[in-house]
């Protein structure tokens, strides 16, 4: 196992940022300082330019100049009035009046008209994400709860009684409008059990997940960089 | 000062060192520990199978440089069993920092010398980013073109002829996402699969499959991949063997490690409240 180092610049700059990050480990220093505020710097700017020209110029300005040269569906109309039946492009001005309206929060006085887009945007975002849980989540899973506690098969009958039990007495732990003893104190103390397993579960996942983001800098010192593997 | 008040008392430097160390020597001399597929992974591999060769499928990835150990190995294998059932794949991506890594992931697998036929445009597309989250995935079921009029690289999509028969989401027999949290699978099932009712698989890092267990339950979701375990078990049933199998001694390691580093944790503590109340 004998080492081919890197030849490629940018491999040489992302292990001596990694080093830098990794210092931090041993303690607070200005390698560590400076590798994190370039990050936050690059990732500034990247996502800046990436909005710009793959969000406002493709999805507003482009269709607002088609749509005011009248480059609709129909070559012949010219103007932003005689754009061809069903191309409404030239309405495309309302959304970049109510995108510049969110920055007049910068001026000194009208920081008010900027909640009008806000609102908008709340609104809609609300309506989406009510629509979105009330059908991926709440019907759904609540339909998966309910199911026979014997299928004619003894594990997948087991797992249904456990799934059952553990759901009813982790229900039974939130409720709080009793005193949780006698009866409900039994069932409430199973549902803690379950939640724990629950929390136990996710906590390894995410032991998992910090795990796996070290072992993959590793692989990238290791092979890519030092070209051990 | 006994041994137990030593480890009390110990010096954190030395875990991140022990730590470092248990994972530099499996990736230096692998274990080869063995590997077995769980059923929500046998479960993912035999929902893609399920896909129509030569058809067309949608595989959102939702995920930026953070989760490259875990989700471009799957990234990679999903992409490899879709090409070889001659599917073409269309990729958007929600996440900003996205775009760029995904084409190269995707053009390392089209580098492969079985893939040279595979052609972009014709095999497949990277859609790029578009800001607006859940309003986007909305969006693109009114037309996947209007809400991506051009594609990553500022070329018009509607000319591209992997998009000839791209409509909207009944234009997709499978949803193959591959998500690192927020946009990303729940947000999928909620706002297209809820809604249009199209069939979802989907790989996600392990800090947040915990919380796609359900949907695995209730059928919403055909399979599921969480974190780097997920990936290699993929990789294993598709013979194949990548990042995410080579780095998974070390990641039992690692696990073993925090496990005993908790229970002498308890056991100090214990011991040490024993001594005072006595």
């Amino acid at each position: 196992m004998s080492p081919h180092w890197s030849t490629d610049p940018g491999v040489w700059i992302a292990a001596a940022l990694t080093m830098f990050i990794f210092s931090f480990l041993y303690k607070d220093n200005p390698f560590y300082k400076f590798a994190e505020h370039l990050f936050v710097g690059v990732s500034a700017g990247y996502w800046i330019i990436l909005n710009f020209w793959t969000v406002i110029v493709p999805n507003l300005w482009t269709p607002l100049v088609n749509g005011f040269a009248g480059r609709g569906t129909v070559a012949a109309n010219v103007g932003p009035l005689n754009v061809s039946q069903g191309d409404y492009r030239v309405l495309w001005v309302i959304p970049m009046i109510l995108g510049v309206m969110l920055f007049v929060r910068l001026l000194p006085k009208g920081g008010w008209i900027s909640r009008w887009p806000l609102a908008v945007i709340l609104g809609v975002y609300a309506g989406i994400k009510t629509t979105g849980f009330a059908q991926g989540d709440f019907v759904a899973q609540v339909q998966a709860s309910l199911q026979p506690l014997w299928t004619g098969q003894f594990g997948s009958s087991l797992n249904a009684v456990i799934f059952t039990v553990g759901l009813v007495t982790s229900l039974f732990f939130f409720y709080f409008s009793l005193e949780h003893k006698g009866g409900l104190g039994i069932a409430s103390k199973i549902g803690m059990a379950f939640l724990m397993v629950g929390f136990g579960a996710g906590y390894g996942y995410t032991v998992m997940s910090r795990v796996s983001l070290l072992i993959g800098r590793f692989q990238f010192l290791l092979g890519d960089w030092i070209g051990l593997r | 000062m006994t041994l137990l008040d030593r480890l009390a008392h110990i010096d954190r430097r030395w875990i991140f060192l022990a730590m470092g160390i248990l994972v530099l020597i499996p990736l230096l001399f692998p274990l080869a520990l063995p590997i077995f597929a769980g059923k929500p992974v046998r479960d993912f591999n035999a929902a893609m199978e399920t896909i129509p060769a030569g058809s067309t499928v949608l595989m959102p990835c939702d995920y930026d440089p953070g989760a490259i150990p875990e989700l471009v190995p799957m990234t990679k294998t999903a992409l490899r069993q879709l090409w070889d059932k001659n599917c073409k794949v269309v990729i958007p991506v929600l996440w900003p920092g996205g775009p760029g890594l995904v084409d190269r992931v995707v053009r390392e697998v089209a580098a492969e010398p079985r893939y040279a036929s595979k052609r972009y445009g014709v095999d497949w597309v990277n859609l790029g980013y578009k800001a607006g989250n859940e309003a986007v995935m909305v969006l693109m079921g009114q037309g996947v073109a209007n809400a991506f009029p051009t594609d990553f690289r500022g070329t018009p999509t509607r000319g591209m002829p992997i998009m000839a028969k791209v409509r909207d989401y009944s234009s997709f027999p499978m949803l193959v996402n591959i998500s690192a949290g927020y946009p990303g699978t729940k947000e999928w099932v909620q706002q297209v699969q809820a809604r249009f009712h199209i069939p979802m698989v989907a790989g996600v890092t392990a800090v947040s499959a915990p919380e796609f267990y359900p949907y695995l339950q209730s059928k919403q979701l055909l399979g599921l991949l969480g974190g780097m375990a997920g990936a290699a078990e993929y990789e294993k049933i598709r013979n194949e063997k990548g990042t995410a199998t080579s780095g998974m001694d070390a990641q039992s390691l690692a696990h073993l490690f925090v496990a005993l580093c908790i229970v002498l944790g308890n056991v100090v503590m214990r011991r040490r409240v024993g001594g005072s109340a006595s």
